[in-house]
């Protein structure tokens, strides 16, 4: 077969895959290696959306970067608020009251919920399936509807302050979060016998996009991607922050590494996260939402602190140098996708066009925050 | 229509009128399946679908047909421009054409030729060829994998799908369309040979390029597949097309197996269309249902399942008739 093959001239060639293509969620560039359907090779170029986020950081005091961490991770904006204020509140020696702490938590995993609904409809519309899509848009409707009453807005929240929260939940806020938990446990047979039984959906995502337990500690992979693979490691755990440890739930892994874990442990998650809304709006303490002494300029000593939070995707971690200034020195934003990314080359050889945005798509990347 | 007789004969002036019935049906039916396939989808999917133009939406298409027509057409520079300009026309021909044998009812057909069946099989084949010139000349990679994957496609289920056609010619011993309909005026052969409605509906929506096997136009892998270069109406030509062969292929599946014209109290047209309609909304629910197969599974399937199934279902079908 070698000897035959050698005797032939090279027959790849190079697809472009994006910036503007339908599946690439965002601007981001695939180059292709192709050997007829096959892909030899694949090549993922970033950037596209370049920000400067971290740059801004250095130029405007630690108040201002707050509405920059929205746009990182549009999808579960609240968890890099979280990350960002608890690495500040860690600088300048400021603890959220308990009340703030349990009101972060429910309107993060409403988020991460949204998060994923999101994530769950737009991968089927990947591969192929319409319907639901919409399902999980209403779904999802009711939780932007729930965080708009909190935060203002729909997308790009910028809601967790230095020391607490700016607006206390109210009961209108917790009877339509109890009845959200209750409608969204309601649809899973619906997603059930939708999605996840369907033959189609099976053949497309088991044995799929294998990642191994060895490459996910080689690429420094976190959230689904990794506990899909069987390694039971989330931050909410293993480092327990904010009012986490009050609560009872479980880290869903997975066995195989493949799409269709992912897709499981995805799903896990949101009823976990469905369980700790509930036992936070059942425990929930009254009192202050506001830390009492917060300086209106922040400040910090000589410092250096890292925080990290479990975002939808994965490990969001803040690391902050501070000069005694106003203006932080130095901001590293560590995000998951962009190490949820680097496996993709490895990913994608050998397989088909089509088994390439399945994979791509069972990443769940969010570009801006690749591109920063 | 009394002078035309006079000067031209019956039978061609039967085929004057009959070709502009059909042109006319192609577009009014072209512009009232796009409106039933939004509708449909939009209630499968919680929401109301086209609403602004005219009552529920009923004129959307028509205007989109309009803003479609207004539309540049735009010619890229690297494209083989004969091959691009003739391929929106052979695909919408053989389509014209397969209406020629239809029989809407027992007078309601064009010419009844005893070769119908074969003739509207191998009109349909001829489409295969308008997607390969499409994604061919369009000099795009995206359009060329669009295209062969059409080819690859077609011609796999191609081969099922004559195979357990031929299950049912047995049972009637004619290809002419009205004759296999008038022999079910007792029992429609889906009650005969419900394996093989099954394959042929899965068939007929593969040859469609429908969902789940519309991998020619796979949005999220191939953009637009085979049409993505193309603008205004040459593309609304290949989308007139394509609803129109879904009109073409349930109304074989409604002459083959669901009676045709037979039917209670109604008259035969209306029995007919309704028939037809029925099968078009079954591949509608499919596609909003389905995810997409991955194409090795597609041939996969095709090879493997649908054929070996066919001839079983034909090998039985002729047992059955020796026996009887």
């Amino acid at each position: 077969m070698e000897m035959i093959t050698r005797g032939i001239e090279e027959k790849t060639y190079t697809l472009n895959l994006g910036p503007q293509h339908p599946s690439t969620h965002g601007v981001l560039r695939v180059l292709l290696e192709m050997d007829g359907e096959f892909i030899t090779k694949a090549d993922p170029d970033i950037g596209y959306g370049h920000r400067a986020h971290e740059h801004m950081a250095e130029n405007r005091n630690y108040h201002q970067f707050l509405p920059n961490l929205g746009r990182l991770d549009y999808l579960h904006a609240l968890a890099y608020n979280h990350g960002y204020c608890m690495a500040v509140e860690k600088l300048i020696g400021v603890a959220p009251p308990e009340r703030a702490e349990f009101i972060r938590v429910i309107t993060n995993e409403l988020n991460r919920i949204a998060s994923h609904l999101l994530w769950f409809g737009a991968y089927l519309l990947d591969l192929g399936a319409f319907t639901p899509f919409l399902y999980c848009f209403d779904d999802r409707e009711n939780i932007l509807d729930l965080l708009e009453r909190v935060t203002g807005s729909r997308l790009t929240y910028c809601y967790y302050r230095f020391g607490g929260v700016p607006l206390d939940i109210d009961d209108d806020f917790i009877a339509g979060a109890r009845a959200f938990v209750k409608r969204l446990r309601s649809r899973w047979s619906d997603y059930d016998n939708l999605v996840t039984k369907n033959v189609i959906f099976i053949h497309r995502t088991k044995d799929v996009g294998v990642v191994t337990k060895d490459q996910c500690l080689q690429y420094g992979l976190t959230g689904p991607m990794l506990r899909g693979s069987g390694i039971p490691y989330d931050i909410r755990k293993v480092e327990p922050y904010s009012a986490y440890p009050l609560f009872d739930f479980e880290i869903p892994v997975g066995q195989n590494g493949d799409i269709f874990d992912r897709y499981m442990v995805r799903l896990a998650e949101m009823e976990q996260s469905l369980r700790i809304i509930e036992q936070a709006l059942d425990k929930l303490p009254n009192g202050p939402i506001m830390a009492e002494k917060v300086p209106k300029r922040v400040k910090p000593a000589e410092g250096e602190v890292y925080q990290a939070v479990e975002a939808a995707r994965g490990e969001f971690g803040c690391y902050i140098v501070s000069q005694g200034d106003i203006k932080p020195y130095r901001i590293k934003l560590r995000v998951p996708c962009f190490a949820n990314l680097s496996v993709f080359p490895e990913l994608a050889v050998d397989t088909l066009v089509a088994d390439l945005v399945a994979i791509l798509g069972s990443i769940d990347l969010v570009i801006p925050e690749i591109d920063r | 229509m009394e002078l035309l007789v006079h000067y031209l004969g019956s039978e061609v002036a039967r085929m004057i009128v009959g070709l502009i019935g059909v042109i006319a049906l192609v577009s009014v039916n072209a512009l009232f399946l796009i409106w039933m396939e939004r509708k449909v989808a939009a209630h499968m999917q919680l929401r109301p679908g086209p609403m602004e133009v005219g009552p529920h939406g009923a004129i959307q298409t028509v205007a989109d047909a309009l803003k479609l027509m207004g539309k540049e057409l735009i010619t890229p520079d690297e494209v083989d421009k004969p091959i691009f300009w003739l391929a929106p026309i052979v695909i919408f021909l053989p389509v014209l054409l397969s209406f020629l044998v239809i029989p809407f009812s027992e007078t309601w057909i064009i010419k009844d030729m005893n070769v119908g069946l074969v003739l509207i099989l191998s009109f349909s084949t001829l489409a295969v060829l308008a997607i390969l010139m499409a994604g061919w000349s369009s000099n795009n990679k995206y359009a060329v994998f669009g295209a062969i994957r059409s080819v690859a496609q077609n011609v796999a289920y191609e081969i099922p799908l004559l195979i357990t056609v031929m299950s049912i010619i047995l049972m009637v011993g004619s290809f002419k369309l009205t004759d296999i309909v008038a022999a079910q005026s007792k029992y429609w052969y889906v009650l005969l040979q419900p394996l093989a409605f099954i394959l042929y509906i899965i068939c007929a929506t593969a040859e469609t390029n429908r969902a789940p096997f519309d991998l020619p136009e796979a949005e999220s892998e191939l953009v637009a597949g085979f049409h993505t270069e193309y603008t205004g109406m040459r593309f609304a030509l290949f989308f007139l097309a394509e609803y129109t062969n879904m009109f073409i292929v349930s109304a074989i599946a409604t002459v083959l197996f669901l009676g045709g014209w037979h039917g209670p109290f109604l008259p035969g047209v209306i029995w007919f269309l309704l028939k037809v309609y029925a099968v078009i909304f079954l591949l509608m629910w499919f596609r909003w249902t389905f995810p997409r197969v991955r194409f090795d599974q597609l041939i996969t399937f095709a090879w493997k399942i649908l054929i070996p199934l066919s001839f079983v279902n034909l090998l039985l079908t002729a047992l059955a008739l020796k026996l009887r």
